[in-house]
C-alpha cells in the first residue's frame, strides 16, 4: 500500500493502479469516459483531470489526466481544486458540443453515463451558436440501435469490440470532429459480443434494439438478480419486467464469472418469457380426442383445482408413474419431481450418451486433482489447450476468457519492460501480436481460431489420437490407444504436434485443458482428463475446464436420476404407464422414433413447461410451468457452481415454479414423502438434508427472512413510477404488491437501500450514478470484489483420490460430430425473434443435433 | 561562414550522385566511424556536440539516444526513423536537404543508426514530397550498390535496411509516435508516453525517431568532432540551422547559418526586407505552430532557448511573416482551419476544441462575432495548453491564436464592433 494525499488528507491506496482507478475506489466523483476497469486507460477523453502539486509547498500545480498517472508513494493531488474542476467541465462542455439534446426521446436517458457527468461537472449552459455535425446512422442487424449523432468519441466501443471481443467489423473511420464508429457498411455485427456495446457505450449510440420494441426507462423496470438459462457457464444477469411482459437483460457483474460482460445469445434470448407459444393456463385434454388431432391438441384450458384433482386421478389409478427432469429446470423443480416420483422413478432426462458423458466430467472433476477453473481462472491461464469444444457457440463467455488468456503473454512482455498494466496502449503497443499459446483442435474452425498458435481441423477420433499422442508425450506410462494410432491426421505430423504442444504445457506457468461436451465423446473428455493428470503429476497447477451445453446440465445429473433411454425402457417393459415430464422437449434429446414409442406406450402424460412444444402436443395435461423470470431457484454451471436466479415478476394467472405446480400435486395426492415444500427455503432445506452433495446450498444466499434492518430488498427502484396507474384499466386500486416468501426481494419499491449482499443485487444505481457505472460504488475497488461478496462455492471439491489415466478405446467415438450454432442451437433463445434474425441457415440444422 | 548542410546542394539542378558525394568528401563518416568507433563513441560524441533536434521541440539528440537499451541484454531489433512528414505550414527546409543532397540523410542516417545499433532504418516521408523520394531512393540504390547500405555495411559487420514509407499524408503523422503508428499501419493516433520509443516504440521495440535536419548534422559532427560544432554554431547553441523566410518579404527563401542568428539579420538582410508597400506587423519564428512575435522582437536570436525567452518557440526556424495589408483575424483563422482539419480526433480537447476555435473566427471574421467569443477564444486556448492534451498538436496550434488575442486585440475587437473584417473593405 502506498499513501497518497488528496485535498491534504492522506489515503492508503494499493500501488500498481492508476489515480483514477484509486480515486474512484476511494469512493471521489471524479468523471471520465474512455476508461473503463476492463478496458484500462488510455488518456483519450481528458475528462479525469485532476491537480497534482510537487510538494506540500507547491501551491500551483498542474492538471495532469488521472487516468494515466500511477499512484506512488506521497503523490499530492486535488481533485477539488477550481481550476480542476473549471477543466473537467470544460471537457464536458466540448462533448455536449455536438451531442443531441435528445435525451428525452433517446433510450440511454436515465442510465447514461455521459448525462450523469455532465451533471456532475456542472455544465448546464449551452454556450456555443454552431450546428452541430451530424452522421447517418447504419442498421445494426436486430440487436443493436445505432445513433451516431450521440458519440461523444471515446472509443470505448472499437476498444471493447477488437480489442477485447477480437471482431473486426466495427471500427473507427475518418479523422478530427468527423471520426464515425461503425461497419464499412450496413448489416448485422458479426461479433456474438456485440451486445456489451450497450453497456459500454457511456451514452446512446449503441442501444438495445429489443428493448425498443417494448421500452421502458430504467427507473421503471422491475428488476431481479438472475442467471442466464442459455447454456453452462452461468453468467449473472439483472433481468427487467415492465407490465408482465420481461423487457431486457443486463449484465450483472460477478467477478468469478462473466464480469463485465453477456454474450447475445444470453442477452437477447430472452423474449422467450413473452414468446406466443407460452403455456399460461392448465390445460387438459379431453378423455379420447377427436380423430386426427394430437393428444395434447385439444386440450382445454382447466383450472388449478380441477387440474390439480385431474391429475390426483391419473395417479392413483397409475400402473407405475416415472418422471422424467431436465437439464434446462432448476435444482429444485428437478428435485422436487425426483421427491414425487421417488428416486427409482426418477429419470434426468439427458439422452444416454450425453448422461454418460456428463457423468463422466462429474467423475474427473471429483477424481482428478485438477481444479474446475471459474473463467477469472481461465483468463489467466498462460497456455491452453481446446480439445474438440467450439467454445463460441457453446460457451460463449468462457471463449471470451480464453480470448483474454491469450493475451496473457502481452502483460509479461510489458510487465518485464516495467510498463503500468493499466495502460492499455503502452501494453498492446509492446506485445504487439505476442500472444499466450492457444491450441485448438476441433473438428471444425471456430471463432476462436485467430488467438491460437496453431489449430488443428480433424474428424473426432483424429482428436482423440492427438489427444492422446500429446498425454503420452508427457507421460510415456500413459496407456497407448488400443488401436488406431496413426502417425499423420489430415496432413498434420501427430509427433511433431503431440510434442510440440506438451512442450507448451510443460513450460507455462497456468496451463489450462479445455473441452466438453460437444464431441458427445468419451475419448475427447478422458484424453483431456488424462493430459491434466500428467501434468498434475509433474508438478504443474493444472486446470481443466469442460463446457456442458444446457444451464443445469450438472445439476440434473448430480442428482443421480438414471437416462432417458432407460425411461424408454421402463415404459417398455410395461413397469409404468404414466409419465410426468419436467421442462423437456423430449424430441431434442433422442431418437424420433424412440419419442413416439414412448410417448405412444404411455397411457398418460403430464407435462410441466413454459413453452409449447412437441412434446407438450402430446400431453394428457400441461402444466404452465414459469421461466426463469417468474420464479427462484439454482441452477449448477459448468464448475459445478451454484447459483441462485429470482423471480423477477409475478407471472399472471396459473403460472409457477415446477417445483411449486409439483408441491400441488404432492399435497393434492397426499404424497407420503414427509413434509412440503412451500418455499424455496423449505426445498432447500430438504435437499440439503435428503443429498449431502447439497449440504451447502442453504448458505449460497441469504434465505427469505434475511431483512436488512428490517426491510427487504426492493425490486423497483424509488423512482418507479405508474404504480397506481399502470392497472388502471382494471382498477383503480392501487392492489397490495406481492409478497415474496422465498427471497428476501420485495415486489416493490419500498425496502432497503443500503446495498445488499452481491447474490441479492437487482440493480445498480447510486447518487449521481444513474448508468451501470453504478457498479463501482458496489465494488470494494473498482473493477474488484463487490461488497458484501459472497464467496462463491463448487459444489464438488476435489476429493483428491489419485485417479488412474483412462484407457481410451476409440471405437466408442461417434464418427461424425454436431454442428452448434451460438444463434439457433439452444431451445429457449431460439424462440426469441431478434435472436431467430441471427439463426444460421435452417437446413443446416438438425434438432438432435443442438443439444 | 561554414556551411557544412548545404555546400553540396546546386540549387535546381539534381544532387550529387554517390561518385560525386564521395568526391566531395561523402561518406568519409561512415568510414572512419565504422572502422574506428564504438557506437558508444559516437554517441558521446554527439552528446558532446550539443546537438539538439531540428523537428521543433530542441531536445538535445544525444540524451534522445541515452535511452536506448544498449549492450547484451537490449533487445535485438531496434529501428531508426528520419522523420521527413514535414507539414508545418511555413516550414520547407527539410524539403530542400531531402531533394539537395540525399546521400547526406543516407550517411546521417547510418550514423544515427550504428550509434543505437538499429538494424532498421525508415523515411517516414511527407506524401506531397514525389521528386524526394525519387532522388532518394536512386540514392538508397546507389548505397547499397556500394555496400553503404545492407548486409555488412563496408566489411564492418554492421548491418542496415533502410526503406522509405511514404505517408499518406497528415500533419499528425509528424508527431513521432503518431508516426510510429501510422508505420505500424494503425490510425496516425499520438501514443501517450512515457513508454518512450526509445524503449517502446516501433513494433514494440527500441526506435529513435529525428528530424531530417537533424541526422544530416551527425556525418559532419562525426567528421570534424564536437568543439568544431560548437564553434560553427552561436553563443547559446551549436551548429548551423537552416533557416527561412516566407511571407511578403522581397526575397523569401532558405539559409544555413550559424545558430542564433538574429532576427533582424533573417528578415532584414537575407530576405531583403518587406516588400515595396508592406510594413511587417508580426511574424511566427519557426512554422505556424509558435507565438506570434513583433517588430519589438526583431534582436532576438533565433536558438532555442533565445526564441523561448521572447515567448515563442523557434520550431522550425522557419519565420513566416505578416504584414499590414494581410487581416491578422483572417490569417489565425486560416491557421485554426489546417489544425482543426488535422486533429486526429483522439482527445476530446483537440477534436472538439480546435472546430469551436474555428467556427468562433470565422464567426468573427465574416463579421458574425460577439465580444464574449473574445473570453471564449482566450479559455478554449487554456484548455488546450500543454498537458492538457493527449499531444503537442493542439498547445502548438493555439500559439499563434492566444498571441494574435495579445498583440491584435484591436483588431478582434473592430471586427466585432464593426461586424465586418476591415482588410475586406478596402
Amino acid at each position: 500500500m502506498v499513501t497518497i494525499f488528496i485535498d491534504n488528507k492522506p489515503h492508503q491506496v494499493k500501488p500498481d493502479q492508476n489515480l483514477l482507478q484509486a480515486c474512484l475506489s476511494l469512493g471521489f466523483d471524479l468523471p471520465y469516459f474512455c476508461w473503463h476497469p476492463a478496458l484500462h486507460a488510455v488518456g483519450a477523453c481528458r475528462q479525469c483531470a485532476v491537480k497534482q502539486y510537487k510538494d506540500d509547498k507547491d501551491a500551483k500545480g498542474r492538471i495532469i489526466m488521472s487516468c494515466m498517472t500511477p499512484v506512488s508513494e506521497g503523490l499530492r493531488i486535488s481533485v477539488d481544486d477550481p481550476e480542476a474542476r473549471a477543466f473537467r467541465k470544460g471537457i464536458v462542455e466540448q462533448l455536449m458540443l455536438n451531442h443531441p439534446h435528445d435525451c428525452p426521446v433517446c433510450d440511454e436517458g436515465g442510465e447514461c453515463h455521459l448525462q450523469d457527468m455532465t451533471v456532475m461537472t456542472g455544465h448546464n449552459y449551452r454556450r456555443s451558436r454552431f450546428r452541430k455535425r451530424t452522421h447517418q446512422n447504419q442498421d445494426l442487424g436486430p440487436f443493436l440501435n445505432h445513433e451516431m449523432n450521440r458519440c461523444i468519441q471515446c472509443y470505448r466501443c472499437v476498444r471493447f469490440y477488437r480489442g477485447v471481443a477480437g471482431g473486426r467489423d466495427l471500427n473507427v473511420f475518418g479523422a478530427h470532429d468527423h471520426v464515425y464508429f461503425g461497419r464499412h457498411a450496413d448489416g448485422p455485427l458479426e461479433s456474438e459480443f456485440s451486445g456489451n456495446l450497450i453497456e459500454i457505450c457511456p451514452t446512446g449510440v449503441f442501444t438495445d434494439k429489443t428493448l425498443k420494441e417494448h421500452y421502458t426507462r430504467k427507473w421503471d423496470l422491475q428488476t431481479a438478480p438472475s442467471i442466464c438459462v442459455h447454456c453452462g457457464v452461468g453468467c449473472n444477469t439483472i433481468a427487467g419486467e415492465r407490465y408482465g411482459s420481461l423487457r431486457r437483460i443486463m449484465n450483472r457483474y460477478n467477478r468469478d464469472i462473466n464480469g463485465y460482460f453477456l454474450c447475445d445469445r444470453g442477452r437477447f434470448g430472452y423474449e422467450f418469457v413473452n414468446s406466443h407459444k407460452r403455456i399460461r393456463t392448465p390445460l387438459v385434454k379431453s378423455p379420447s380426442p377427436p380423430a386426427g388431432e394430437g393428444r395434447g391438441e385439444g386440450g382445454k384450458p382447466a383450472d388449478r383445482e380441477t387440474v390439480l384433482t385431474h391429475i390426483a386421478d391419473i395417479l392413483s389409478k397409475a400402473k407405475g408413474v416415472i418422471a422424467i427432469g431436465s437439464p434446462r429446470a432448476s435444482l429444485e423443480s428437478n428435485f422436487a419431481l425426483r421427491t414425487l416420483a421417488g428416486e427409482n422413478s426418477f429419470f434426468s432426462g439427458i439422452g444416454n450418451e450425453e448422461q454418460s458423458l456428463v457423468s463422466l466430467i462429474i467423475d474427473i472433476q471429483k477424481n482428478s486433482p485438477a481444479s474446475s477453473p471459474s473463467l477469472r481462472e481461465i483468463q489467466a491461464a498462460d497456455a491452453v489447450l481446446i480439445l474438440g469444444e467450439d467454445l463460441p457457440n457453446t460457451a460463449p463467455l468462457m471463449a471470451l476468457a480464453v480470448r483474454q488468456a491469450s493475451r496473457n503473454k502481452q502483460f509479461e512482455i510489458a510487465a518485464a519492460m516495467k510498463l503500468p498494466l493499466w495502460d492499455d496502449n503502452a501494453v498492446r503497443n509492446a506485445g504487439q501480436s505476442a500472444k499466450s499459446p492457444v491450441y485448438i483442435i476441433s473438428p471444425a474452425e471456430t471463432r476462436l481460431d485467430d488467438v491460437a498458435a496453431k489449430t488443428a481441423h480433424v474428424p473426432i477420433q483424429d482428436i482423440v489420437r492427438l489427444a492422446s499422442a500429446i498425454s503420452q508425450k508427457l507421460d510415456p506410462n500413459i496407456p497407448p490407444l488400443s488401436s488406431g494410432e496413426r502417425t499423420e491426421v489430415r496432413g498434420q505430423d501427430v509427433d511433431a504436434l503431440a510434442k510440440e504442444i506438451a512442450t507448451v504445457l510443460m513450460n507455462a506457468k497456468h496451463p489450462l485443458i479445455v473441452s466438453g461436451t460437444g464431441c458427445q465423446s468419451t475419448g475427447v473428455v478422458q484424453t483431456a482428463a488424462n493430459i491434466a493428470r500428467a501434468l498434475q503429476l509433474k508438478g504443474k497447477a493444472v486446470q481443466l475446464a469442460f463446457a456442458v451445453h444446457e444451464c443445469n446440465t450438472l445439476g440434473a445429473a448430480l442428482l443421480g436420476g438414471r437416462t432417458l433411454d432407460e425411461a424408454f425402457t421402463v415404459m417398455q417393459d410395461g413397469l409404468a404407464d404414466t409419465v410426468i415430464i419436467l421442462e423437456n422437449d423430449l424430441y431434442r434429446r433422442a431418437d424420433e422414433a424412440s419419442v413416439e414409442q414412448f410417448l405412444g406406450r404411455a397411457k398418460n402424460i403430464i407435462v410441466l413447461d413454459h413453452i409449447m412444444h412437441r412434446t407438450a402436443d402430446q400431453a394428457d395435461v400441461v402444466l404452465p410451468a414459469a421461466t426463469f423470470a417468474e420464479s427462484s431457484g439454482t441452477l449448477i454451471n459448468y464448475e459445478t457452481r451454484p447459483q441462485r436466479y429470482n423471480e423477477v415478476f409475478v407471472p399472471r394467472g396459473d403460472i409457477q415454479a415446477g417445483w411449486k405446480w409439483i408441491n400441488a400435486i404432492m399435497m393434492a395426492t397426499q404424497h407420503p414423502a414427509p413434509g412440503g415444500f412451500a418455499t424455496l427455503d423449505d426445498i432447500i432445506r430438504k435437499m440439503s438434508r435428503e443429498l449431502p452433495l447439497f449440504a451447502e446450498l442453504a448458505d449460497l444466499v441469504p434465505p427469505a427472512g434475511f431483512r436488512i434492518a428490517g426491510q427487504k430488498v426492493p425490486r423497483q427502484s424509488h423512482r418507479y413510477s405508474g404504480r397506481t396507474s399502470m392497472i388502471a384499466d382494471r382498477t383503480v386500486h392501487e392492489p397490495k404488491p406481492a409478497y415474496d416468501a422465498d427471497s428476501p426481494l420485495a415486489f416493490s419499491m419500498e425496502g432497503s437501500e443500503q446495498q445488499p449482499p452481491a447474490p441479492l443485487i437487482s440493480r445498480y444505481w447510486s447518487p449521481g450514478w444513474n448508468s451501470v457505472q453504478a457498479l463501482n460504488r458496489f465494488q470494494q475497488e473498482v473493477g474488484g470484489d463487490l461488497r458484501k461478496e459472497s464467496t462463491g462455492t463448487r459444489l464438488i471439491k476435489m476429493i483428491g483420490g489419485q485417479s488412474e489415466y483412462f484407457r481410451i478405446d476409440l471405437s466408442e467415438d461417434p464418427a461424425e460430430s454436431p454442428q452448434y450454432f451460438i444463434f439457433g442451437s439452444e431451445e429457449l433463445s431460439n424462440l426469441s425473434p431478434a435472436l431467430g434474425k441471427r439463426r444460421p441457415m435452417d437446413d443446416q440444422q438438425d434438432p438432435r443435433m443442438t443439444m | 561562414m561554414e556551411r557544412p548542410l548545404t555546400k553540396n546542394i546546386r540549387p535546381n539542378e539534381d544532387p550529387l550522385s554517390l561518385m560525386e558525394y564521395e568526391q566531395a568528401g561523402g561518406y568519409r563518416a561512415v568510414r572512419t566511424m565504422l572502422s574506428t568507433m564504438s557506437p558508444q563513441d559516437v554517441q558521446v560524441q554527439v552528446k558532446a556536440s550539443n546537438l539538439r533536434g531540428r523537428g521543433g521541440a530542441g531536445f538535445p539528440t544525444g540524451m534522445k539516444w541515452s535511452f536506448v537499451p544498449m549492450g547484451e541484454n537490449a533487445p535485438k531489433q531496434k529501428y531508426f526513423i528520419v522523420n521527413a512528414d514535414e507539414m508545418e505550414p511555413g516550414a520547407f527546409k527539410d524539403r530542400y536537404l531531402l531533394e539537395g543532397d540525399p546521400h547526406q540523410l543516407i550517411e546521417g542516417i547510418v550514423v544515427a543508426a550504428y550509434a543505437i545499433q538499429a538494424s532498421h532504418a525508415y523515411i517516414f516521408l511527407r506524401q506531397g514530397y514525389g521528386r524526394a523520394e525519387l532522388l532518394l531512393n536512386k540514392a538508397i540504390a546507389e548505397a547499397y550498390e556500394n555496400k553503404l547500405l545492407g548486409e555488412n555495411i563496408l566489411g564492418s559487420g554492421f548491418s542496415l535496411d533502410l526503406r522509405i514509407h511514404t505517408s499518406a499524408g497528415r500533419y499528425i503523422c509528424g508527431e513521432e509516435t503518431a508516426l510510429i503508428n501510422a508505420l505500424e499501419g494503425k490510425r496516425a493516433t499520438p501514443r501517450a508516453k512515457p513508454p518512450f520509443p526509445q524503449v517502446s516504440g516501433l513494433w514494440g521495440r527500441p526506435t529513435v525517431v529525428n528530424n531530417v535536419e537533424t541526422v544530416v548534422n551527425l556525418p559532419h559532427i562525426v567528421n570534424n568532432g564536437a568543439d568544431w560544432f560548437k564553434s560553427i554554431g552561436g553563443i547559446n547553441d551549436s551548429g548551423t540551422k537552416i533557416y527561412g523566410v516566407s511571407g511578403r518579404v522581397r526575397n523569401p527563401g532558405l539559409w544555413e547559418l550559424p545558430m542564433g542568428t538574429m532576427v533582424s539579420d533573417l528578415i532584414e538582410e537575407q530576405a531583403g526586407g518587406m516588400m515595396d508597400g508592406y510594413r511587417l506587423r508580426a511574424f511566427m519564428p519557426g512554422g505556424a505552430s509558435t507565438d506570434f512575435l513583433t517588430p519589438d522582437h526583431m534582436n532576438v536570436r533565433m536558438d532555442f532557448d533565445s526564441v523561448m525567452k521572447a515567448g515563442s518557440r523557434m520550431g522550425t526556424g522557419t519565420i513566416t511573416v505578416l504584414d499590414d495589408r494581410t487581416c491578422p483575424v483572417g490569417f489565425v483563422h486560416s491557421l485554426e482551419k489546417f489544425f482543426r482539419r488535422e486533429s486526429c480526433g483522439w482527445c476530446t480537447p483537440c477534436r472538439e476544441g480546435l472546430p469551436w476555435i474555428e467556427r468562433t473566427l470565422q464567426a468573427i471574421e465574416t463579421g458574425k462575432g460577439e465580444m464574449s467569443d473574445l473570453d471564449l477564444l482566450t479559455e478554449q486556448c487554456r484548455l488546450l495548453g500543454p498537458g492538457n492534451t493527449f499531444c503537442a498538436l493542439a498547445p502548438g496550434a493555439v500559439e499563434p491564436l492566444q498571441s494574435a488575442l495579445k498583440y491584435f486585440l484591436e483588431d478582434f475587437e473592430s471586427h466585432i464592433n464593426n461586424k465586418h473584417c476591415p482588410w475586406k473593405s478596402i
